[in-house]
């Protein structure tokens, strides 16, 4: 992959001079939470790696929105008004969650909403430093490579510069002045030193090879009725994990003519109504069940196709759940180790 | 409004006509529908045991097993239960009416696996509405499997599907049709009174290697149905059934069909029993 060199200064030249390929979005601190918010103004924005609470799959499969408007003459899909974006500052870990989810979305046949999205949006990542929550180690999620238009790699003094599509190399060919083609290896060296000092600093560190089998053993483990008992269906895991897709449909006419929209929303499995199927008879009644659908799905499934989990460590719903319920614990728990969590007390 | 081409949005439903459409019993409609485009009508190719999602606008959407063979192309036919919002808007409409419908989707049934077998078709209640599909394949195509087993068990003759045109099979003697209800209140019944599996001990001189079950009903009946197949020592993966799970996309995006990695409306509604083995949640 070619690789460049820029300035810290250049940056915000560069981010200015890119405005023509779409609306600017970064992620910013509103006090309590970061989140995704368009850049209008750099002239205070800080360019530094931040984790939004809503992962960037809300930019390809929003919370909610149209997918076709329907009248008597018949149905009109709502494709026209996607916007094209430059998001600023996708973590490695969101970048691996969006390579999960073009996986599904782009599987045939291919959903015309995500992939056209995903085209639209220009992902400029951003390395990281681990935050407490973080396992994307644990998970070979922390080096990312594709998925990606440009990434920046911050080694203090400058940016190393991967150009990941022909769309990167477009965006980088707006102003070249702002790069440096020329690498030294020092520079390379300095990388490798960074990099070695940032996988240092994890601070969860698990090994998830061994648990699909660990999963299938655990399918009558006491740890789901332990945790289903104390899980609230709220769905904030759901909502908050990157790698998470799950949607539910409505239609909804306008009043007094036959005219509408269907509208896709995001759901969750942590709620109730998700696994039932008519005349009431739900496949997943209990909580537990359902917590062990999430689990199996993120940690055995994925692992046993693919040869890795579809967690992509992020760390999110270690910061959300409400009675600490998260990959870490489960899986500690499953594995037989000592858990200090709300719901283990 | 701008005809989008179905090739490039998968969510967007086909117009269809309600052809015909009668009652089967209290709460079960039989739908023909035809594309309202008839190359459309007369090329839509699919597999028996494969669904399709209907869709009522303003309503919403919700999958059908399709209850027609495709050896008989033109109509496609659904035999639907009122139970909820998009069912009771069906069953309000009438001859003519416009509904829209994508599909067909899921796996079907391994037909040309299946070719060249005895085949023992077994359903209970709304279970008919998928096998009715593969039952008329094999009877259209008659030449290409052994024997042929139908066992079909309801509550009482009221509630017996399309008790009429099985009746009539009877005749036929190149299948073999058993039916059965749980409780004779008519008194003139005049099959087999009893649960669906005491039909098994007319099921004769089958080579088990060489025989495919099918199975779909309610929840309950299949472990007792597929506890006489294994005794007649049916290999597990040539044991079929068709699940049931709740589906809001139908093409492995909006993840509701899900167990464990299985999508039930890509690699299913059709598993085996040997499947099932494998995924604890399948039944
Ligand atoms: C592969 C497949 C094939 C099928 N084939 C057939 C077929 O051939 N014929 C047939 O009749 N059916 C078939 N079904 C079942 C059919 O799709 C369902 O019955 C479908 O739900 C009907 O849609 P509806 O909008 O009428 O019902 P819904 O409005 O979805 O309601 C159905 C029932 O579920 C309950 N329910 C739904 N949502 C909720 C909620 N949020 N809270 C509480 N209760 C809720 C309701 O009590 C109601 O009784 C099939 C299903 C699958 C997956
Ligand atoms: S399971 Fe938790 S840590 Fe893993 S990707 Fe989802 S939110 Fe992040
Ligand atoms: S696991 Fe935690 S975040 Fe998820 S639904 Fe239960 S209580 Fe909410
Ligand atoms: S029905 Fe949506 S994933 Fe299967």
């Amino acid at each position: 992959m070619r690789v460049l060199k820029m300035q810290k200064e250049n940056l915000m030249v560069f981010l200015e001079s890119i405005r023509g390929f779409g609306e600017l979005w970064g992620v910013v601190d509103k006090g309590n939470r970061f989140v995704f918010d368009k850049l209008d103004d750099l002239s205070d924005y800080d360019f530094k790696p931040r984790k939004p609470m809503i992962p960037p799959k809300l930019f390809m499969h929003p919370p909610k929105f149209s997918m076709f408007r329907f009248n008597e003459k018949g149905y009109e899909a709502e494709l026209e008004e996607i916007p094209n974006r430059v998001i600023f500052g996708v973590l490695p870990c969101d970048i691996h969650g969006l390579l999960i989810l073009d996986r599904l979305f782009g599987a045939e046949p291919p959903d015309p909403y995500y992939m056209k999205r995903r085209e639209k949006t220009i992902i400029l990542g951003l390395s990281c430093v681990p935050g407490d929550t973080c396992l994307a180690k644990a998970t070979n999620t922390h080096v990312v490579e594709e998925g990606f238009d440009l990434f920046f790699s911050d080694l203090d003094d400058y940016y190393l510069v991967w150009v990941g599509s022909s769309k990167g190399d477009d965006l980088v060919r707006v102003q070249p002045d702002l790069f440096e083609e020329k690498l030294e290896y020092k520079d390379l060296e300095k990388f490798i030193e960074w990099k070695k000092d940032r996988d240092s600093c994890y601070p969860v560190d698990f090994d998830f090879t061994a648990m699909p089998d660990i999963m299938e053993l655990s399918y009558n483990s006491p740890v789901w009725e332990k945790i289903g008992e104390k899980c609230l269906a709220c769905g904030s895991c759901t909502m908050v994990c990157p790698t998470c897709n799950c949607y539910d449909v409505v239609d909804r006419l306008a009043l007094g003519k036959f005219e509408g929209i269907r509208e896709r929303h995001w759901d969750s499995c942590m709620y109730k109504e998700y696994s039932m199927v008519a005349v009431g008879h739900n496949f997943r009644e209990a909580r537990s069940q359902r917590l062990k659908l999430w689990y199996t799905h993120k940690l055995q499934g994925f692992i046993g196709q693919f040869g890795k989990p579809s967690c992509v460590g992020c760390g999110r719903c270690v910061e959300t759940c409400p009675v600490d319920i998260n990959v870490v614990t489960v899986a500690k728990a499953l594995k037989g180790e000592p858990v200090e969590a709300f719901w283990n007390r | 409004m701008r005809e989008v081409v179905k090739e490039e949005n998968p969510f967007i439903p086909e117009p269809m006509r309600i052809v015909r459409r009668y009652n089967l019993i209290d709460d079960v409609k039989l739908f023909q529908v035809r594309a309202v485009d008839m190359e459309r009508a007369l090329t839509l190719r699919y597999l028996p045991g494969q669904f399709m999602m209907i869709s009522i606008a303003g309503v919403g959407e919700a999958p059908f097993s399709i209850s027609s063979t495709p050896s008989r192309p033109g109509l496609l036919e659904f035999c639907i239960r009122e139970v909820g919002s998009v069912t009771q808007a069906l069953f309000k409409l009438k001859e003519n009416a416009q509904i829209g419908i994508r599909g067909p989707y899921g796996n079907g049934f391994p037909i040309e696996k299946m070719v060249g077998h005895d085949l023992i078709i077994v359903m209970g209640g709304l279970g008919v509405a998928p096998l009715r599909s593969l039952l008329y394949y094999a009877l259209d195509n008659r030449n290409q499997f052994g024997k042929v087993y139908l066992l079909y068990g309801a509550k009482r003759p009221a509630e017996m599907l399309f008790r009429e045109e099985f009746l009539a099979l009877r005749e036929r003697d190149d299948l073999e049709c058993l039916l059965t209800v749980d409780q004779d209140d008519t008194r003139d019944w005049p099959c087999h009174t009893g649960l669906v599996t005491s039909l098994f001990q007319y099921v004769k001189g089958i080579d088990p290697h060489k025989t495919y079950a099918a199975i779909c009903g309610p929840p309950v009946m299949y472990k007792f149905v597929i506890g006489q197949f294994l005794k007649f020592n049916i290999p597990k993966h040539q044991i079929l059934m068709n699940l049931e799970r709740r589906m809001r996309c139908g093409v492995g995006k909006c993840g509701h069909c899900v167990i464990e990695y299985i999508y039930t409306c890509l690699d299913g509604p059709v598993f085996s029993y040997w499947d099932v083995i494998h995924m604890k949640e399948l039944i």
